[in-house]
Formats: C-alpha cells, sequence, structure tokens
C-alpha cells in the first residue's frame, strides 16, 4: 500500500510504483476537468447564440413598439418617410407574396410527388431533379436578382412587348409580376423540401389499401397521400412565404420601388415592400434620425410577421409529426 | 427497410428472390386498368418536376448571357478585358500597377481583386465566428442539454435562420457597428469585422441545424462501446462523436459558407463598401455580392459595367455551385465510408 517502508526508490521505480488508487484519482480528476470543460464551453456557445437572438429581439422590440399603432399600418408614408406608415408596402408585400405563392407553389409540389410518388430511386432523371433541387437552394439571393433581370424583364418582358405592345415598355421592366416569378424561383426548394418530408411520412399502408381497393396510382395520390401530406405542404406554403417577405436582393432590380404616391395597379407596376423598405430608410435617408423611428417600426413589422409565419410552420410540423407518430 | 409486402410500389423496382424456403410464391397483383389520360398527367407530373433542373439552367445560361459580350462585344473589350480584371494594370496617374475597382471613374478601372479580397475577409470572418458557435451548441444541444432544454433551444435558434437578411443589416449597421467601433477603437464605422459577425448570424443556424442532426444520427452503439472501453464523457465526444459525426458537420460548414459568400444585405448595409485591398480586418470592405447590388440599378443596359456586374454574378453562381457540389459529394461518399464501417 505504501512506499516508504526501505531505503527511497528511484523515481521511475517510484511511478512505477504508484498505487491504483493514486492512478484512478489522476484520471478521475483530468476526466472530471475535460468533461467540464466540454460541458462548459458548448453550453456558453449555445448561451451565447441564443443571447444573440435575445438582444436583437430586444433591441428591436423596444425602439420599435413606441411607434407602432393601427394608423402606422395603415397610413401612406409622408414628409420624406419621416411621418406617417407603410400601408402601401404592406400591401405591396401581400399582392407579391400571394402572386409567388400562386406561381410556386403548384410546381414544388409536383416535382416533391414525381419525385417522392413515380420516380424511380436510382433514374438520371430523378438524381439531376435531386442535384438541381439542392443547388437551387444554395444559389445566392443577389443571383436570382441577376436571374430576374436577365430573363424574366428583358428577355420573356421584352419579348412580351414586342409581341403584344408594339415596343411600347410595360412588361420589359422591372414589375410586381417578375419579382413574384423571381422569388417564386428562389423559394422552389422549400416547398419541394417540405412537401417531399411530408409525402415521406404518409404510411406506405395507407397506398397500399387504397391500391388493394382497386384505385388506380393517380386517384391514390389525389385522394389519399396529397390529403394526409396536406398539413406538411401547408408548411412548405408558410416557410416560402415567410423567405419571400423577408428577402431584397431578389427584387431590387426586379419590382421593388423606393417610393410610390399609388398603390400597385397591375402586375406591370412596381411595389413597395417592408423588407427593401427597411434598406432603404437604413442607406438612403438624408436624414437617418428622423426617420430612425418608423425605420424600427418597420422592421419590427418585418420581424414580427417572419416570426409568426416561423412558429406557424414549427406547430403544424410538429402537429404533423405526433401524427405521424401514431401511426406507426 | 419496411416489410416486405406482395405489392411493388410505384417507383419500385423489385429484385426476384427466391428462398429455399418458400413454398408458395405470393400471389401477383394487377394494379386496377388506369385510363389514358393518367399516363398524361404523370408526364406533366414530370416535366414540372424537370423545371428545377430548367431553372438551374435558364439561372446559368441568362447571367451568363449577359457577361458574354465581355468575350467578342470589340466596343466593350475596348474598355475592359478579362486580362484586365484578373491583372493589375498601370493605370495612369498611379506609381505602379495596381488592381483597383473604380467603374463609375474618367477612367473606369474594374479590377477584381479588391472585391474578392473584401469577399474572402467577411467570409473569414463569419466563418470564424459561426463554426464554433454553431458546431459547439449543436453539440450541446444533442448530448448534454436534457430533453425538455433541447425543446426549448432548437426552435430558438431556428427562429435566428428566420430573421431576414435585411434586418440582421439593419442591425450591424444601426446598432452593432457603433458598439464595436466603441469597444474595439476601431477607425471606421463600418468594415469586414462588423459585416463578418452580422453575417455569422445568418450562419450559425445553418450550421447548427445540420450537426445538431448529424450528432444525433451517430448510433447509440458507438457512444456506448467507446463508454464499455472505459472512455470519459469528454474522450467519446472528442475521438468517437465528432469524427463520425463530420460528414453532417462538414456539409453545415459548406452550406454556410456557400451562404456566407453569397449573402448580399448584410454586407451591402455593414462593410462600408469601399474596394480597398488590405490585410486589415477593422478597414471597409466591398464584397462582390454587394458589388453587384449596389451598382447594377445605376448602370446602362448593355454597357461594360453593366455586362462586368454579371460577369460577377456568374463568378459567384459558379463558386457557390462548386462548394454546394463539393459539399454534397463529401457528404455522400462519407456517408458510404461509415455505412460500410458499421
Amino acid at each position: 500500500m505504501s512506499t516508504n517502508a526501505g531505503p527511497a526508490p528511484k523515481d521511475a521505480e517510484r511511478r512505477r510504483n504508484k498505487t491504483s488508487a493514486q492512478r484512478v484519482f489522476v484520471r478521475t480528476v483530468s476526466n472530471r476537468l475535460g468533461d467540464a470543460t466540454m460541458a462548459i464551453s458548448s453550453g456558453l456557445a449555445t448561451a451565447l447564440v441564443l443571447a444573440i437572438l435575445a438582444v436583437i429581439l430586444f433591441d428591436i422590440v423596444r425602439s420599435g413598439s413606441s411607434h407602432l399603432s393601427i394608423a402606422f399600418l395603415t397610413q401612406a408614408p409622408r414628409e420624406g418617410m419621416t411621418a406617417g406608415g407603410i400601408f402601401p408596402a404592406i400591401v405591396g408585400m401581400v399582392e407579391m407574396v400571394f402572386l409567388m405563392t400562386l406561381a410556386g407553389v403548384p410546381v414544388g409540389v409536383a416535382t416533391a410527388i414525381y419525385l417522392h410518388e413515380y420516380a424511380p430511386a436510382q433514374s438520371r432523371l430523378t438524381r439531376l431533379i435531386r442535384i438541381a433541387v439542392a443547388n437551387l437552394a444554395g444559389v445566392p439571393s443577389i443571383v436570382f436578382g441577376l436571374f430576374g433581370l436577365g430573363f424574366f424583364v428583358q428577355f420573356l418582358g421584352a419579348g412580351i412587348d414586342k409581341m403584344f405592345f408594339g415596343g411600347q415598355k410595360v412588361y420589359g421592366q422591372p414589375a410586381l409580376l417578375w419579382a413574384a416569378l423571381t422569388m417564386a424561383v428562389l423559394t422552389l426548394p422549400v416547398v419541394i423540401v417540405a412537401t417531399e418530408e411530408a409525402l415521406r411520412a404518409v404510411p406506405r399502408e395507407l397506398r397500399e389499401a387504397s391500391l388493394a381497393l382497386g384505385a388506380t396510382k393517380l386517384q391514390t395520390v389525389i385522394h389519399v397521400v396529397v390529403p394526409q401530406a396536406s398539413a406538411g405542404i401547408l408548411t412548405g406554403m408558410i416557410l416560402a412565404v415567410s423567405r419571400g417577405a423577408g428577402e431584397v436582393a431578389p427584387i431590387l432590380f426586379t419590382g421593388a420601388a423606393y417610393f410610390l404616391p399609388h398603390l400597385p395597379k397591375g402586375l406591370s407596376s412596381q411595389f413597395m415592400t417592408p423588407s427593401y423598405h427597411v434598406y432603404v430608410l437604413a442607406t438612403q435617408s438624408p436624414d437617418v434620425d428622423a426617420t430612425k423611428p418608423i425605420l424600427y417600426t418597420t422592421v419590427l413589422v418585418l420581424v414580427a410577421l417572419t416570426f409568426v409565419l416561423n412558429i406557424a410552420a414549427v406547430v403544424v410540423r410538429a402537429r404533423v409529426r405526433r401524427q405521424n407518430s401514431f401511426g406507426h | 427497410m419496411d416489410r416486405e409486402t406482395a405489392l411493388a410500389m410505384p417507383g419500385e423496382r423489385r429484385k426476384h428472390t427466391t428462398s429455399r424456403f418458400a413454398t408458395t410464391r405470393p400471389p401477383r397483383l394487377e394494379l386496377a386498368p388506369a385510363p389514358r389520360w393518367h399516363r398524361l398527367i404523370e408526364w406533366a407530373l414530370r416535366l414540372l418536376a424537370a423545371s428545377a433542373v430548367l431553372a438551374i439552367a435558364l439561372i446559368l445560361i441568362f447571367i451568363a448571357k449577359e457577361a458574354a459580350p465581355l468575350l467578342y462585344s470589340g466596343a466593350i473589350r475596348h474598355e475592359v478585358t478579362l486580362a484586365k480584371m484578373w491583372f493589375s494594370q498601370l493605370w495612369p496617374g498611379y506609381d505602379e500597377a495596381a488592381s483597383i475597382w473604380q467603374p463609375v471613374s474618367e477612367i473606369p478601372k474594374f479590377g477584381l481583386w479588391p472585391l474578392i479580397v473584401g469577399t474572402v475577409k467577411v467570409t473569414i470572418v463569419s466563418m470564424a465566428v459561426a463554426v464554433p458557435l454553431g458546431v459547439g451548441s449543436a453539440l450541446y444541444v444533442s448530448q448534454y442539454a436534457r430533453p425538455r432544454t433541447r425543446e426549448i433551444v432548437k426552435p430558438l435558434i431556428e427562429l435566428l435562420a428566420g430573421i431576414p437578411s435585411v434586418v440582421l443589416g439593419f442591425f450591424a449597421l444601426i446598432v452593432m457597428a457603433s458598439w464595436f467601433q466603441n469597444v474595439l477603437g476601431l477607425e471606421s464605422r463600418l468594415n469586414a469585422i462588423v459585416s463578418g459577425v452580422a453575417l455569422s448570424f445568418a450562419v450559425i443556424p445553418v450550421i447548427f441545424t445540420l450537426s445538431e442532426e448529424a450528432f444525433r444520427a451517430v448510433p447509440r452503439s458507438y457512444v456506448e462501446a467507446s463508454t464499455a472501453l472505459g472512455a470519459a464523457r469528454w474522450q467519446t465526444v472528442l475521438r468517437v462523436l465528432l469524427p463520425a459525426a463530420s460528414p453532417g458537420i462538414a456539409a453545415g460548414v459548406a452550406l454556410g459558407l456557400g451562404r456566407a459568400i453569397g449573402e448580399t444585405m448584410i454586407v451591402l448595409m455593414a462593410s462600408g463598401n469601399a474596394a480597398i485591398v488590405s490585410g486589415n480586418f477593422a478597414d471597409s470592405v466591398r464584397t462582390i455580392s454587394a458589388t453587384i447590388a449596389a451598382e447594377l440599378s445605376e448602370v446602362v443596359f448593355g454597357e461594360a459595367h453593366y455586362t462586368v456586374l454579371f460577369f460577377l454574378g456568374t463568378l459567384l453562381f459558379l463558386a457557390t455551385f462548386f462548394i454546394n457540389t463539393v459539399g454534397d459529394w463529401t457528404i455522400r461518399r462519407m456517408k458510404a465510408k461509415l455505412g460500410g464501417a458499421s
């Protein structure tokens, strides 16, 4: 047990003679230290991320809520955007997002249905589509802006003008329609991924039961699979809307306007939107201090809107997952 | 994966395996005969699904198309060529050759390096912040947090992803820039540090989500085996969990990198937009994406400047496409390896 009996052993010998209790003690201490460092540093990282979120939200709510009122939501900007509200921006956003959903969601849902219900898993086309969807999600938003300008405005728009309007500039310029279509392409992967997840969660037995009852594949998809997946599809739609409402870069050159005295009149007119409004107020205002209250309140409205949408998506998705866990 | 079923599912290709013990074959079932027009709908679905491929192709074609005159148009090549963009030029009034971005001066200068250096600097700062925070919080949430804590923390971090980038840019410009200037004593209010840190807020959720998924996907048996061999928890985390989760983490970092390079509004608002080549992170910078956003609305369609901006867009597209593809490929390879090992 002890080493002090007899003549003093040499160093190496002493180390060798260290009792197992001592060794266990040293290891325990270093392991405790290692465990503590690991837990505390990863915990600190988490705390820091949450703190960032909290600080941003706190600052926005504190400075933005004082100015928030019904009038702010229902009035047009006045006096060089230092007074009034953001009504035209809200209308513009709703119109843009509506058109975007109308154009993008059907395509996204159809893609997901094809990929999950029809496509052979290993075919070249399937793989190509999957690679395209993954890469589409990674394309920078400003590149979508360039694409919208080059394809929709300069190519399609100018083409329509040449064919139907005798060269007069109607659609060959930034417009609500082009911004919405650009945004629809941008949000396509969001819809596809969410829909596919929902389809994957539909129990196989339901499809089999339907087929066994004599339904065709298409009838099964329309009457059994899609209704079962509808909540998941809704999630994708909500996420797409939230993304569309917040993005600025894709609509910079395809339709967003600095300031408009009137609401958008049609598909070919430009529009205001809260996200672009924030950018304009924060960077182009001649008097930053005068616009600050309006700026903060616009940010608050934008953040509140996207948060409500995101939370709704989370709730819907959680409900879907719970439902499915019952099924199995 | 699933139980064996008598009926082949749509899209499923069955291998016909004959078991020695099978005495009866499963009955052959025929699907109900479908009307002709169902085939039509199936084709329509396939066409719509191909639209994602079409979109990617159209994006590349229509950006590259606007940038192409750089290669053949005499009028534009008189002003700017690829060589003039990539290599330093001796401009009148300067002592030595330099790569300068001054597209609207009397002699337009389209040197790319100030923009590339700016993009790289901001990206370095954002990744230096986002990788440790993203992976660290993913580790905590997946390994250390109690289930109830996890259920609160995870959606909150995902909520961070829901904040529009223009709001992060606004926050960096109005609030963070002053804090950083006061605390760090920086000369310019808007610089690579402020914009990089703000950019990391957009990257953290990307890295977090994929890393967390990767940590949770590590088979429980790995951890149990390591513990049974006498490894302490931290040893298990470092030597077993991290290596096993590395494909997912790498994917998260790759996607985050793509996001950082391409993100526009944050850097447009908070980087100061000065096109300087310098190694100092406290200097103002101008990134590729911010340059496109800031300058495209002021150019004449079809002119040299317009063409160059589309060229920048093509560069950005190709860079992110490359990063995403490599990331995707790495994950698949590593997954295959890991799958073979277990």
